[in-house]
C-alpha cells in the first residue's frame, strides 16, 4: 500500500486496530461457535466493533443507529427466539462438512471481490484520502435535511417498507379464533 | 470522530484539557491521549461508585421514613458508610456460579449490563466546560443506543442462570424495556425538536435564559411529552412501579437470582448509574441542564468565558455541576418514592400501559410539536406568552405539591393515628357468646 500517505500512530489508529481487532475476533467467534446463545453474544461484540468503526469515521448517527437498532433490537429478538424455543441450554448445532466447504468457498469469493473493489477504489482518480485534519464532521441538521430533501423517495419508500412489515407481523402473531364446534 | 481525538480545538473544551493543556489548541500525542482518557475513565468510575453508594443509602432511607422507619443509622452518622459495610461485605462474599448454567456468559453478564452505562456518562453535560465529550453531536441519541445494549447483559443473565425463575424475569425484562424504548425515544425527539439539536451542551446552552427559556415550558407538547418520557424511563430502568424483572415478591430476585458478591453489585451500580443517566438527560433535555431557574450560570459563564478569567469559569462550572447532579438526584428522589408508593402491575398490563397508553400518546405529542413548531415560530410574542404561561403552571403545581407536603410535615404530631380504640369496638360480637 505504498500509494497511502505514511501513517501516523495515533489514538485514531491505535482505536481503529481495538476496535477491528474486536469486530474481527467476535465474528470468528459467530462463526466457530456451536452454542446459540454464545453464537448470538459474539455477534453483539462485532456489532459494538464495527459500530465503534463507524464513530472513528465521524459517522456517529450511523454507529448509535447501529447499536439501537442491531444490538438493541434485532440481536435481543434472537436471543428472544432461542430462549423460547430452545429445549436446553446447550442446544449445540452441527452443520454438515459439505455446508462448511461451501460457506468456505463462497467466503472466498467474496473476500477476492472485496478486495478487488477495494483496491480498484484506492488507485481510481476520485479517490480523496482525507487526513486528519480535512475530514468534515457533518452536523446533524444536515443530514436531516439530505434526508428528508434528496433522499426523500427512498426514505419514505423505506418506511413502506416497515409498514408492510409491521403489518405482516402483527397479522401473524394474531391469535386464531377457535372454530366452534356443532350447534 | 477521528479529528476529535487528535486535535483540540479552542470552542467547548473540557476543564481537563484547560488545566492540562492550557489555552492553546494543538495536537496530542499519543500518550497524552491515552493518559487522558485514563484519567477520565477514573473520574466515570468514581462517579458511578459514589453514585451508586448514594444511591443505595438514599434509596434505604427514603423506603425507611416512608414506611415510619429510620432506615440504616448504625454504621456511621445517619447510616452513610452503610453502603461502604455493604460493599465491603459483598467483595468477601462466596462467588457462587451455578454448576449446570453457561459458566462463560455468567461470568459476563454483569460487565455487559454495567459497560453501556458507564460508556453513557461520557455524553452528560455536567457544567458548560465538565463535559466528558462536548463534541458529541448526537448526545443524547448515543445515551438512548448504548442503554439498550443494557437490555442484553440482563437477558444473558437470565439465561445463564440455568433457573426458570430467572429466564422469567429476563424475559419480561426484555420485553419491558425493549417497548417503553418507543415512548421513551419519541418523547426525546419531541424535546429535541423543541431544542433543535441533539448536542447535549447546545441544548443545555439554549436554556440559559431563565426558567422560563427551559424546553419543558416551551410548548405544551414539550410539558407533556416530559411525563411520558418519565413513566417510560421508569420502566426502562427497570424501577418500580415496572420492577417486574426484580421482582422481589414474585420471583426471588427475578433476573439476577443466582449472583451474589460483586456480581450482583455490578447488576446495582448498573441501576443506580443508569437511574442517574436517565435523570440526566431528563435535567439537561427539559429542565434547564446546568441552568438554574434565574439564568445566572449561562449569563456568568459567557461573561468569563469573554474575560477569559479561569478561576471565574471553575467556580461558574462547580456551580452548574453542583445544579445539575441537583436536578438528577431530584429525579432519583422521584423515583424511589414512586417505588415505595406504587403497586406492581402485571406484565401485560404494563404492556398495554406501553402500547396502548404511552405510545399514543407519545405520537401525539410527537405530531402537536411539529405543527407547533410550524405555526408559532420560536421568537414570536404568541410563543412567549406560552412559555410564560407554562412556566406559571408548572411553578404552581410544583409550589402546591411542596406546600402540601410541608404541611403535612408540619402537622404530623398531631395526626391521630388510626388504630382501633378498643372502647369504640361496638360489643355486638359479645352477644352470641354471651347467650
Amino acid at each position: 500500500m505504498a500509494m497511502m500517505v505514511a501513517q501516523t500512530v495515533n489514538m485514531g489508529s491505535v482505536l481503529f486496530y481495538v476496535f477491528a481487532l474486536i469486530a474481527l475476533v467476535s465474528a470468528i467467534g459467530v462463526v466457530l461457535s456451536q452454542n446459540i446463545v454464545r453464537t448470538a453474544v459474539c455477534l453483539l461484540f462485532t456489532l459494538a466493533g464495527v459500530a465503534g468503526l463507524y464513530l472513528l469515521l465521524s459517522a456517529e448517527f450511523l454507529a448509535a443507529v447501529q447499536l439501537v437498532v442491531y444490538a438493541g433490537g434485532t440481536l435481543i429478538l434472537i436471543i428472544f427466539g432461542v430462549m423460547l424455543t430452545s429445549k436446553s441450554p446447550f442446544s449445540r448445532f452441527q452443520p454438515r462438512r459439505v455446508e462448511v466447504a461451501i460457506a468456505i468457498a463462497l467466503g472466498l469469493v467474496l473476500l477476492v471481490m472485496l478486495i478487488m473493489g477495494f483496491d480498484s477504489a484506492i488507485h481510481s482518480r476520485h479517490f480523496v484520502q482525507e487526513t486528519s485534519s480535512q475530514a468534515q464532521r457533518y452536523p446533524m441538521d444536515k443530514l436531516g435535511q439530505v434526508l428528508l430533501g434528496d433522499y426523500l423517495v427512498p426514505f419514505e419508500v423505506v418506511s413502506v417498507l416497515l409498514l408492510t412489515v409491521m403489518i405482516g407481523a402483527a397479522y401473524l402473531a394474531k391469535a386464531r379464533r377457535r372454530e366452534r364446534k356443532g350447534p | 470522530m477521528l479529528p476529535a481525538l487528535c486535535t483540540l480545538s479552542q470552542a467547548s473544551r473540557t476543564v481537563f484539557e484547560r488545566a492540562i493543556f492550557g489555552n492553546k489548541p494543538q495536537p496530542l500525542g499519543l500518550w497524552a491521549t491515552v493518559v487522558y482518557y485514563a484519567i477520565a475513565i477514573a473520574v466515570i468510575t468514581t462517579l458511578v461508585l459514589l453514585i451508586a453508594m448514594i444511591g443505595i443509602w438514599a434509596e434505604r432511607k427514603v423506603a425507611g421514613h416512608m414506611q415510619s422507619r429510620l432506615g440504616p443509622n448504625r454504621v456511621g452518622p445517619f447510616g452513610l458508610l452503610q453502603s461502604l459495610a455493604d460493599g465491603i461485605k459483598l467483595i468477601l462474599k462466596e462467588d457462587l456460579i451455578p454448576r449446570s448454567g453457561d459458566r462463560l456468559l455468567f461470568r459476563l453478564a454483569p460487565y455487559v449490563a454495567f459497560a453501556p452505562v458507564f460508556a453513557a456518562f461520557v455524553a452528560l453535560p455536567f457544567a458548560p466546560d465538565m463535559v466528558f465529550e462536548p463534541r458529541l453531536n448526537v448526545g443524547v441519541f448515543y445515551v438512548l443506543a448504548v442503554l439498550g445494549v443494557e437490555v442484553m447483559g440482563v437477558m444473558l443473565a437470565g439465561w445463564a442462570s440455568n433457573n426458570k425463575w430467572s429466564i422469567y424475569g429476563a424475559m419480561r425484562e426484555a420485553c419491558q424495556m425493549v417497548s417503553y424504548e418507543i415512548p421513551l425515544g419519541i418523547s426525546i425527539i419531541v424535546g429535541v425538536m423543541a431544542a433543535g439539536t441533539l448536542n447535549m451542551v447546545e441544548m443545555s446552552s439554549a436554556q440559559g435564559g431563565g426558567l422560563h427559556t427551559w424546553l419543558i415550558f416551551r410548548n405544551p407538547f414539550v410539558f407533556i411529552a416530559f411525563f411520558v418520557y418519565f413513566v417510560a424511563s421508569l420502566a426502562s430502568n427497570k424501577r418500580a412501579p415496572f420492577d417486574l424483572p426484580e421482582s422481589e415478591s414474585e420471583l426471588v430476585a427475578g433476573f439476577h437470582t443466582e449472583y451474589s458478591g460483586m456480581r450482583w453489585a455490578f447488576f446495582f451500580f448498573a441501576e443506580y448509574a443508569a437511574m442517574f443517566v436517565v435523570g440526566g438527560i431528563q435535567a439537561a433535555l427539559f429542565q434547564g441542564g446546568w441552568n438554574d431557574p434565574f439564568g445566572l450560570i449561562g449569563h456568568y459563564h459567557s461573561k468569563f468565558l469573554a474575560s477569559g478569567s479561569t478561576a471565574g469559569l471553575v467556580v461558574v462550572n462547580l456551580f452548574g455541576a453542583t445544579v445539575f447532579v441537583a436536578k438528577a438526584s431530584l429525579i432519583i428522589f422521584i423515583q424511589m418514592w414512586l417505588r415505595w408508593t406504587l403497586p406492581r402491575p402485571r406484565i401485560d398490563q404494563v404492556l398495554y400501559a406501553c402500547v396502548k397508553v404511552l405510545l399514543p400518546i407519545a405520537c401525539a405529542m410527537l405530531l402537536g410539536a411539529a405543527l407547533w413548531q410550524l405555526l408559532v415560530p420560536d421568537q414570536t410574542v404568541a410563543a412567549l406568552v406560552v412559555q410564560i404561561a407554562l412556566t406559571v403552571l408548572g411553578v404552581a403545581v410544583s409550589g402546591a405539591i411542596l406546600l402540601w407536603i410541608a404541611h403535612a410535615w408540619i402537622g404530623r404530631r398531631g395526626n391521630k393515628l388510626r388504630l382501633t380504640d378498643p372502647a369504640e369496638i361496638p360489643q355486638k360480637a359479645a352477644g352470641p357468646a354471651a347467650a
